[in-house]
């Protein structure tokens, strides 16, 4: 309650600053301080969304390429939408609910593995700690592309005694992506656990709290903004995986949208660029749609702000 | 610091609790106990299973390895105390499955030959060999065939030769038994059909016993080394040897010239002078792959030049997007900039799109003639952006900055955002500039939380396979090298070619080598990087 009443006034106090800046300062002085940096703003824009645009552009485009007569959008036809959605060899629905579960539980394990790590590196002295944080990154700059043969052989080997999880199924790929769970984000989320004061932890120990307890009661919490942002990125990270996925997944019904997407334009000599636009676009969805609900998180608590203050 | 000296006092003499007390996790609640009994039982109950499946599948080894991971597993869950393993256990159980053997399997192959025409064992390649060296004696009539079999069920071949139509002469021979005529055939069309003591065999068991009778030889009795094969099972033509395979001696002799080709730890049948027969075996081959890396010049000096540009690549992509996006969230980090919201979302976007869709957006958008960027941008200039080495790698980086920057962006504005404004206060009080505010409160205390994380751009984008794939392939080629390699290929594209190389044929065997050299390379870099700034050091 404090918490939201203290927000609201700062809000208030903000929309009173914005409102009265131009006013006060006047134009001149306003420019020097503000106005230019909305210029920078606009040309960064620009250079962020263009590439955007243009795919949009072709999303819509009636023809077979991106740009015809090299203008944006010199067209608008929704054919290239329906036919993602009509063409039974390539199930693009299939494609993105196997995508959104494949890269949701991914993330959310990862998410889990390497906090539970996060939590052992952050707040427990023992042998082999600091050996351990640094395997865990030089680990993952093994060039992972080499691994194909061996992780396609692997979960050979796994599917033989367990045919669920093997190669060609989808928990088959979660687990191969578990499996960099630990390099990739053990490390980031360490660097967040280090900024919870350690007397918090201590007062609750005085208080009688087990280490699970301290662990998914106050952690767990007090970082909630931190493990939304990296669910987050491994999210946008696995669903745009490449490689991994087009080997081990087989089926057309089984692929993801990375993996699906690249097989409009795989042929070069029949690119379907404009239907493949239309698809990169509805692919984007999730990640934006992700990044918008989530942007508080991202944007407030990255560094571990939570508990400053 | 006053609040330190004070705390002795203050604290109350009851609560003195005992270090190790403390660390030693508590006393577990009762429904955590039963979680935990309940988790542990389904972990042990999988492992049990597919221990049983592997003992009966006599994977004996795998099986081992199960066990004692699941023991130690038990072991470290129910034991009081142990409170890293614990929590370090279930990714570090992934981790050595998909990462830490996968580093140890090349470590392996690249001791091996492993690639193409070296895929398989020595039997096979033995078979494959002794398959592929059968060809038809030029000139060779050929003649009716029955498949039969004799009362043991083993195929025969009954051959009916018709040279003299007046006066057939049938024959009849096995696998290791050589032809002989036999009398007393039953004659069908001018078709010896069944003999004594052998029936026609049915077509449908043929049919399923076809991969044991088509490639079955039949010599004759005359020790001159010809043998009948029949393509279909209907007829048979004198086949002969080109390369003889002599099991006692484990050498193969070619025909032709009676070149000797033996086993000289290579992989396969080598002459005395280095010609292979072809496929091969996997063999260790020690330290060959590492010594062709770095004592071959055509090699070396590729792998040296995607050495540097590897490492130019991440550290500008770091470097860039990092400077691009503090200074951008510094820009916005004003509460009187309106529409901060909207901004933040445009700059974010090109971040949630999936990068390997961007990349090909870019790829196609590079194109020299109909891409986006000459027609429309550059209104109609005719650069050849993706074949001009320079111009190949600016293009690289525009795509990675155009990627990378919004997560630096983001990341700095978190950053920014989590340094007390206090801290700025007082130094504004004190007199720093806004340069010396930012050069000395606000960008160390940014390093900080942000290193790790630079750290990470760092290890991500020099093995940033994805980008360097799709937008350039890695070209536009390099003309001197001798092998495969362009000037924009940073290693992992390089490892790649070589290891699946449709042109010259895949060597996992080379590509593992490099593989292992550029890790150890990396790694103690990396690991001196870490000494150097610390950033293992606790923050306090």
């Amino acid at each position: 309650m404090e918490l939201s009443t203290k927000q609201q006034e700062k809000q208030a106090a903000k929309a009173v600053r914005q409102l009265s800046t131009i006013k006060h300062m006047g134009l001149g002085k306003w420019m020097s301080q503000i106005g230019w940096r909305h210029v920078v703003g606009i040309v960064v824009v620009i250079y962020a969304l263009f590439p955007i645009v243009y795919i949009i552009s072709g999303s819509v485009n009636p023809g077979g390429t991106l740009t015809s007569g090299n203008r944006l959008f010199p067209g608008f036809t929704f054919d290239n939408y329906i036919a993602l959605f009509t063409d039974p060899y390539r199930p693009f629905a299939d494609w993105f609910k196997n995508t959104l579960y494949v890269s949701t539980v991914a993330s959310l394990g990862s998410v889990f593995l390497s906090s539970l790590a996060a939590y052992a590196f952050s707040r427990m002295r023992f042998i082999g700690r600091r050996v351990g944080l640094l395997s865990l990154i030089l680990f993952q700059m093994f060039p992972q592309i080499l691994a194909l043969v061996a992780i396609f052989g692997l979960l050979v080997e796994i599917g033989k005694v367990f045919p669920a999880i093997g190669n060609g199924t989808h928990i088959g790929l979660i687990l191969v992506y578990l499996g960099g769970a630990l390099g990739g984000n053990t490390y980031l989320m360490y660097g967040f656990f280090n900024t919870i004061p350690k007397e918090l932890d201590e007062a609750a120990k005085i208080d009688g709290a087990t280490h699970t307890q301290i662990f998914f009661g106050m952690i767990l919490r007090l970082t909630a903004p931190i493990l939304a942002v990296i669910f987050l990125l491994s999210f946008i990270g696995l669903s745009s995986d490449f490689i991994l996925a087009s080997i081990l997944l087989e089926k057309p019904e089984d692929k993801t949208l990375a993996v699906g997407l690249y097989g409009y334009i795989a042929d070069k000599m029949n690119q379907e660029w404009t239907i493949f636009a239309a698809g990169a676009v509805l692919a984007s969805l999730p990640i934006v749609g992700l990044f918008l609900y989530l942007q508080k998180y991202i944007v407030s608590g990255l560094t571990g702000g939570a508990v400053k203050g | 610091m006053a609040k330190t000296e004070l705390e002795p006092t203050t604290k109350p003499a009851k609560v003195k609790i005992r270090r190790g007390q403390l660390d030693d996790g508590g006393t577990p609640s009762l429904h955590g106990t039963i979680i935990k009994i309940i988790l542990l039982g389904l972990v042990d109950a999988a492992a049990l299973f597919a221990f049983m499946s592997l003992i009966s599948q006599s994977n004996f080894g795998i099986a081992a390895l199960l066990a004692g991971v699941t023991l130690l597993m038990n072991f470290v869950y129910l034991k009081r105390g142990l409170l890293p393993g614990k929590y370090l256990m279930p990714g570090l159980i992934f981790m050595a499955i998909f990462q830490v053997y996968v580093v140890g399997f090349s470590g392996y192959i690249a001791f091996t030959n492993f690639g193409g025409g070296h895929m398989s064992s020595k039997e096979d390649s033995i078979t494959a060999i002794q398959q592929s060296s059968a060809f038809p004696v030029e000139g060779a009539t050929v003649y009716p065939l029955t498949v039969v079999e004799n009362a043991e069920n083993k195929p025969f071949y009954l051959i009916t030769i018709n040279d003299d139509p007046e006066h057939l002469k049938v024959l009849v021979g096995g696998k290791d038994v050589p032809l002989a005529e036999v009398t007393g055939a039953t004659i069908e069309e001018g078709k010896a059909v069944e003999a004594p003591g052998y029936t026609e065999m049915k077509f449908k068991e043929f049919a399923d016993r076809q991969d044991e009778i088509l490639p079955m030889r039949v010599f004759l009795n005359d020790g001159s080394g010809l043998f009948y094969k029949t393509p279909n099972g209907e007829d048979a033509t004198q086949y002969q040897d080109k390369v003889i395979f002599n099991a006692t001696e484990d050498s193969v002799l070619r025909v032709e010239d009676q070149v000797l080709f033996t086993d000289r730890g290579h992989g396969a049948y080598e002459s005395a002078d280095g010609e292979m027969i072809l496929p091969g075996w996997r063999a260790e081959v020690g330290f060959d792959n590492f010594v062709k890396a770095v004592t071959n010049e055509r090699i070396r000096e590729p792998l040296l030049m995607v050495t540097l540009w590897t490492f130019a690549f991440a550290l500008l992509t770091v470097f860039f997007t990092f400077a691009m996006g503090l200074g951008l969230a510094m820009l916005f980090n004003d509460e009187r900039i309106r529409g901060r919201k909207i901004y933040r979302i445009a700059m974010v976007l090109p971040y949630a799109f999936p990068a390997f869709l961007s990349a090909l957006i870019w790829q196609s958008m590079f194109n020299r003639k109909e891409g986006f960027i000459n027609q429309v941008i550059l209104g109609g200039m005719d650069i050849s952006w993706l074949s001009d080495p320079t111009l190949a790698k600016v293009a690289v980086l525009l795509v990675n900055f155009w990627l990378g920057f919004p997560y630096m962006f983001l990341i700095a504005t978190g950053a920014l955002q989590s340094i007390p404004a206090e801290l700025t206060e007082s130094a504004k009080i004190d007199g720093a500039s806004a340069w010396q505010q930012f050069r000395y409160v606000k960008l160390p205390l940014l390093l900080v939380s942000v290193s790790p994380l630079l750290i990470g751009s760092f290890a991500f984008n020099f093995n940033n396979f994805t980008l360097i794939y799709l937008v350039t392939g890695g070209g536009p080629k390099v003309v001197e090298a001798d092998m495969n390699v362009g000037h924009t290929d940073i290693l992992i594209t390089l490892v790649y070619k070589i290891a699946f190389n449709t042109g010259s044929g895949a060597n996992y065997g080379l590509a593992s080598a490099f593989s292992i050299l550029i890790f150890l390379v990396v790694g103690t870099i990396s690991y001196i990087g870490f000494r150097r700034t610390r950033t293992l050091e606790d923050v306090n």
